[in-house]
C-alpha cells in the first residue's frame, strides 16, 4: 500500500476499572472505507474518540499524512482534516439547520452564504436539506444529513461515522450509501463504525476487529465470511432464536381509532392507530425513531390518557385505566429507556423488582410490602435471564446495559403477563445477550402470549415477528404477515426516504 | 392627557422608573438561563447591589461610582454561584435559594452604618431637542441615564443573541450541553461569564432602586423584585424584548395602583397592592397555556465533562 493517510500505533486508553483499547494499532490507506467493527463496550466510540481529539490516549502515536498527529481538542482535528459524524447527534434542536452547521465550523461565513452553500453541497451529494428549518421538526435521516453537510462543508480528509444506518429506513441507507461511495471516488478516506456485518461487506475495503478493546483482527470483508466476522467480534458461537410453528388463539388486545397527542414540544401525535393481537403472535412494529414510538408505549401501558372505547383488552374497555389496573389483568410493558423508566437507576434490583411485581406476584398485603419474596422474585429473574451481577442488593446503574436490560425484560415475563408490549428490547445490548432476550420472548408467544414488539432494529423484527406494521409520522400502516415482505416494501412502509422533497 | 385625574404623561414616565430594577435584573437572568443556567439568587443579588451601590456613592460622592461598584459586588457574589454549581456541580435550585439567603444577610450588616442617610441623587439627563417635545418629551426623553442604559442592554442581548457567533455559542450551549461539548465549546467558561453577566445586570437593577428609586437604605428594600425578575424571564418566553413588555407591565400595573391609592379609589388597599403581582402571574398562565414556552433544553441540568 502507498503512503497511509491515518497511522496508529499502540494507543491505549483506560479507564477506572476497565481498559477501554489495549493497544491498538490500525492503517488508513487514501480514499479507503475502513470498517471498525465490534460489539457495543468494544472500544470503538473511544478509539475514535481519541482520533477526533474529544479524548486523550495514555499511551501510543498516530501519524496524519506522515506527521505526527495528537489532537488536543476537536477543532484542531477537525483543521487537519478529521470529520465526525456522531452517532447520537450532536445536534440543537432548537436551533435551524445553518445555525447548527454554523456551530461546528471555525470559520463559518455569515449566515446567507452558509445558506447557500448547504444547498449546493445537498446537491451535489444528493442529500436534500433546506438550511431554515428548525432541526427539532426533521426526521433522524434528515438529521444525519445536517451532521453529514456540516462535515463535508470542511473538506475533510478523513471522515468518522458512528452506527450511521442505526436510525435510517433502508431507502436512506441506500442514499447515504451512494454518497459515502461518491466521497470515497473523490479520495475522502472513511473511518465506518458499525456491527452489521451485511453493511460493512457491502461498502467497507477493509475491516478492522475490536473486542474487549483489542484489536483482534484484519479482514478484507467482502472476502470473509458473515459468520467469521461474527465470531470473530463476538469471541464465541452462540445460538440463534429458534422460531417454531404455531397457531394463534384468540384476540387479545384490540386498538380502535387511538389518536395521542404529542405530550412535548418536539414530540409526535399518534393519528388513528389501529391493529389488534392475538395469542401467542408477535407483532413487531418498525420505523425511524421518534415516529411515535414512545407515545404508543405509554398510551398501551396507560401513563397516556385516552379516549374511551380505544384500547380494548380481553374484550373489556381498559381505555380509562391506570397502568397498575392494566398490570393487574395481564397487560405489562418494558419502556426502552432502562434507566429512568424502566428501572429506577439508585434503587436496588429487588426495589425495582417488587415496584412492577407487587400485585401480580402477591408481593403486597394490607398495604405492607414482602421483602424477603421480592428477594427471591429477583433472585428468580436474575437466575432465569443469566443476569450478571453480585446480588439483587446492588443498585440497577451498576448493572451494564445489557444486563439490566435482561433484569428489565426478564421481570416483566416471569409474570406471565397476557400481552407484553417492549420497546428497544436489545438496544445497546451484547449479541449474545440479544440473542437469549429474543428466545424469551419467542418463548413467551409460544405459550400463549401476545407480544408487541416496538424496535428500530429490522434484523431482530424480522428474526421475531409473526406479524409486522410500521409507524411514520404516528400512523400505523397496514398490518401484514412478515414473511410475505421484502425489505424495499419494509422500507416503505417505515416512510420511504423522509424528506427528498427539500430538494424541488 | 388627563385620564380621571391621572396623567398619562407622567404615568408612563413613572412606570420606566419603577420597571428598570426588574428589567436590569430579569434581562441578565434571560442570558444566564439562555446558557442553560437557572440562578434563583436574583434577589439575594440585586439587594447586594443595592447596598453596596448606596456605600459606595455616599463614600465617593458619586452615583456612577456606586452603580460601577454594584455591578462589580453582584457578579462577584454570582461568581460563588457559578463555583459551587458548575465546578463543584452543586444543585442550581439549592445554591441559587442559599444565594437569595446570603444576600440578604450580608446586605443588613454592610448597610447597617447606612440606615436613614440620604444618597447622592442621579441627575436626569434630557435629551436635546427630543426632550422639547410636549408630553411626550417629558414621557421618554427626561430620564437618568439608568433608563436608557437599561433599554439600551436590552437591545444589546436581543441582537447578541440573535446576530452574534458568541451569542449562537450560548444558545447552543443553553440548548444541549453534551452536544456543545462535543464540538469543542468551553461550556463551563462560558456559562461562567453568562453567570457573571447576569449577576452584574440584576446588581445594577439593586443599585437603582436604592440610588433612584427610594433613594436610601432600608434593610430588605428589593422587597421580592428578584422573584418578580424570574418569573418574567418565564413569561417572556426568554426573549428580550418581551422582557421588556414584561417589566414595564409590571411596573405599570404597580405605579398605576400606586395612583388609585393616592387617588382614595373604592377598592380595599390589599386589593391593589397585590394587583400587579396578580395580573403578572395571570399573564403567565395563559401564556404557558399555549404550550410552546421556548425554555434552554439543558436549563439547570448539571454538566460534568466526562471525557
Amino acid at each position: 500500500m502507498q503512503e497511509s493517510l491515518l497511522h496508529i500505533e499502540g494507543l491505549t486508553k483506560a479507564y477506572p476499572g476497565v481498559v477501554a483499547n489495549d493497544t491498538v494499532s490500525l492503517t488508513i490507506g487514501h480514499g479507503e472505507v475502513h470498517a471498525l467493527l465490534g460489539e457495543n463496550g468494544a472500544g470503538k466510540s473511544t478509539l475514535v474518540k481519541m482520533i477526533y481529539g474529544l479524548v486523550k490516549p495514555d499511551s501510543g502515536q498516530m501519524t496524519f499524512k506522515g506527521q505526527d498527529y495528537a489532537p488536543p481538542k476537536p477543532s484542531v482535528a477537525r483543521q487537519t482534516g478529521v470529520a465526525m459524524v456522531f452517532q447520537h447527534f450532536s445536534l440543537f434542536e432548537a436551533l435551524t439547520v445553518a445555525e447548527n452547521i454554523a456551530l461546528g465550523m471555525e470559520n463559518p461565513p455569515a449566515q446567507n452564504d452558509l445558506a447557500r452553500q448547504i444547498k449546493e453541497v445537498s446537491q451535489t451529494y444528493g442529500l436534500p436539506l433546506d438550511p431554515l428549518r428548525t432541526v427539532g421538526t426533521l426526521s433522524a435521516g434528515e438529521r444525519q444529513r445536517v451532521e453529514i453537510i456540516r462535515c463535508l462543508l470542511q473538506n475533510p480528509k478523513l471522515l468518522i461515522m458512528d452506527e450511521p444506518t442505526s436510525v435510517l429506513t433502508p431507502q436512506e441507507v441506500d442514499i447515504l450509501f451512494k454518497t459515502l461511495r461518491q466521497l470515497k471516488s473523490e479520495g475522502t478516506s472513511i473511518l465506518y463504525i458499525s456491527h452489521k456485518l451485511e453493511e460493512i461487506r457491502a461498502l467497507c475495503d477493509t475491516a478492522t476487529i475490536l473486542r474487549h478493546g483489542k484489536n483482534v483482527g484484519t479482514k478484507t470483508p467482502s472476502t470473509a465470511t458473515a459468520r467469521e466476522l461474527a465470531e470473530l467480534m463476538v469471541g464465541a458461537s452462540f445460538d440463534s432464536p429458534q422460531k417454531k410453528e404455531k397457531d394463534l388463539g384468540q384476540t387479545l388486545l384490540k386498538i380502535d381509532a387511538l389518536n395521542v397527542a404529542a405530550t412535548d414540544h418536539f414530540g409526535t401525535s399518534l393519528k388513528d392507530v389501529s391493529f389488534e393481537i392475538k395469542a401467542g403472535e408477535i407483532l413487531g412494529i418498525g420505523g425511524v425513531a421518534g415516529n411515535g414510538q414512545d407515545e404508543l408505549l405509554m398510551a398501551l401501558s396507560g401513563e397516556q390518557s385516552v379516549t374511551s372505547g380505544a384500547i380494548e383488552f380481553d374484550a373489556t374497555d381498559i381505555s380509562h385505566l391506570p397502568p397498575h389496573d392494566r398490570r393487574l389483568r395481564g397487560l405489562l410493558c418494558a419502556p426502552e429507556e432502562r434507566l429512568g423508566h424502566a428501572a429506577a437507576p439508585n434503587m436496588s434490583l429487588t426495589e425495582n423488582a417488587i415496584m412492577t411485581a407487587a400485585d401480580r406476584k402477591g408481593l403486597r398485603k394490607n398495604g405492607f410490602l414482602n421483602w424477603a419474596g421480592a428477594r427471591q422474585f429477583a433472585q428468580d429473574v436474575i437466575a432465569a435471564f443469566d443476569v450478571r451481577t453480585p446480588g439483587t442488593e446492588n443498585a440497577a446503574r451498576s448493572l451494564s446495559g445489557g444486563n439490566l436490560q435482561k433484569f428489565v425484560i426478564g421481570r416483566e415475563v416471569l409474570q406471565n403477563p397476557k400481552v407484553l408490549i417492549v420497546n428497544q428490547p436489545t438496544w445497546g445490548v451484547d449479541a449474545a445477550a440479544a440473542a437469549s432476550i429474543r428466545q424469551a420472548l419467542l418463548d413467551l408467544a409460544q405459550n400463549g402470549a401476545g407480544v408487541i414488539v416496538i424496535s428500530q432494529d429490522l434484523d431482530e423484527l424480522i428474526e421475531i415477528s409473526d406479524n409486522f406494521g410500521a409507524l411514520n409520522e404516528g400512523r400505523l400502516s397496514a398490518i401484514k404477515p412478515m414473511a410475505s415482505l421484502s425489505l424495499d416494501e419494509i422500507g416503505l412502509m417505515m416512510g420511504g426516504s423522509h424528506g427528498m422533497e427539500a430538494m424541488q | 392627557m388627563d385620564l380621571g385625574g391621572l396623567n398619562l404623561f407622567v404615568l408612563i414616565a413613572s412606570l420606566m422608573v419603577s420597571a428598570t430594577p426588574i428589567l436590569l435584573a430579569a434581562i441578565g437572568e434571560t442570558v444566564v438561563e439562555k446558557a442553560g443556567v437557572l440562578n434563583l439568587g436574583v434577589e439575594g443579588m440585586m439587594i447586594t447591589g443595592a447596598v453596596v451601590g448606596f456605600a459606595v456613592a455616599i463614600n465617593t460622592g458619586s452615583a456612577p461610582f456606586g452603580f460601577v461598584a454594584a455591578a462589580i459586588a453582584a457578579a462577584l457574589l454570582s461568581l460563588t454561584f457559578g463555583f459551587l454549581t458548575q465546578v463543584l456541580l452543586s444543585n442550581q435550585v439549592a445554591t441559587g435559594l442559599g444565594l437569595t439567603l446570603v444576600g440578604l444577610g450580608l446586605s443588613a450588616l454592610i448597610g447597617k452604618p447606612y440606615e436613614g442617610l440620604k444618597s447622592v441623587v442621579l441627575q436626569p439627563v434630557k435629551i436635546p431637542v427630543l426632550s422639547d417635545i410636549p408630553g411626550f418629551g417629558r414621557m421618554l426623553f427626561s430620564h437618568d441615564p439608568m433608563v436608557y442604559i437599561s433599554l439600551i442592554i436590552v437591545a444589546g442581548v436581543w441582537a447578541w443573541l440573535k446576530f452574534t457567533r458568541a451569542g449562537l455559542v450560548l444558545r447552543a450551549v443553553g440548548e444541549n450541553h453534551e452536544a456543545a461539548h462535543a464540538l469543542g465549546y468551553k461550556v463551563i467558561r462560558i456559562r461562567m461569564l453568562a453567570i457573571m453577566f447576569g449577576g452584574a445586570c440584576a446588581g445594577l437593577g439593586g443599585a437603582y432602586i436604592s440610588l433612584v428609586r427610594v433613594p436610601q437604605w432600608t434593610e430588605g428594600m428589593t422587597a421580592g423584585a428578584g422573584w418578580i425578575a424570574l418569573a418574567i424571564v418565564v413569561f417572556a418566553s426568554w426573549k428580550p424584548w418581551r422582557i421588556l413588555l414584561g417589566a414595564y407591565l409590571f411596573g405599570g400595573v404597580t405605579v398605576l395602583q400606586l395612583n388609585l391609592q393616592a387617588m382614595g379609589v373604592a377598592i380595599p388597599v390589599e386589593y391593589l397592592s397585590m394587583s400587579p403581582y396578580l395580573i403578572t402571574i395571570a399573564v403567565l398562565v395563559f401564556i404557558s397555556a399555549r404550550g410552546n414556552q421556548n425554555a434552554p433544553a439543558a436549563l439547570a441540568k448539571p454538566f460534568h465533562a466526562s471525557n
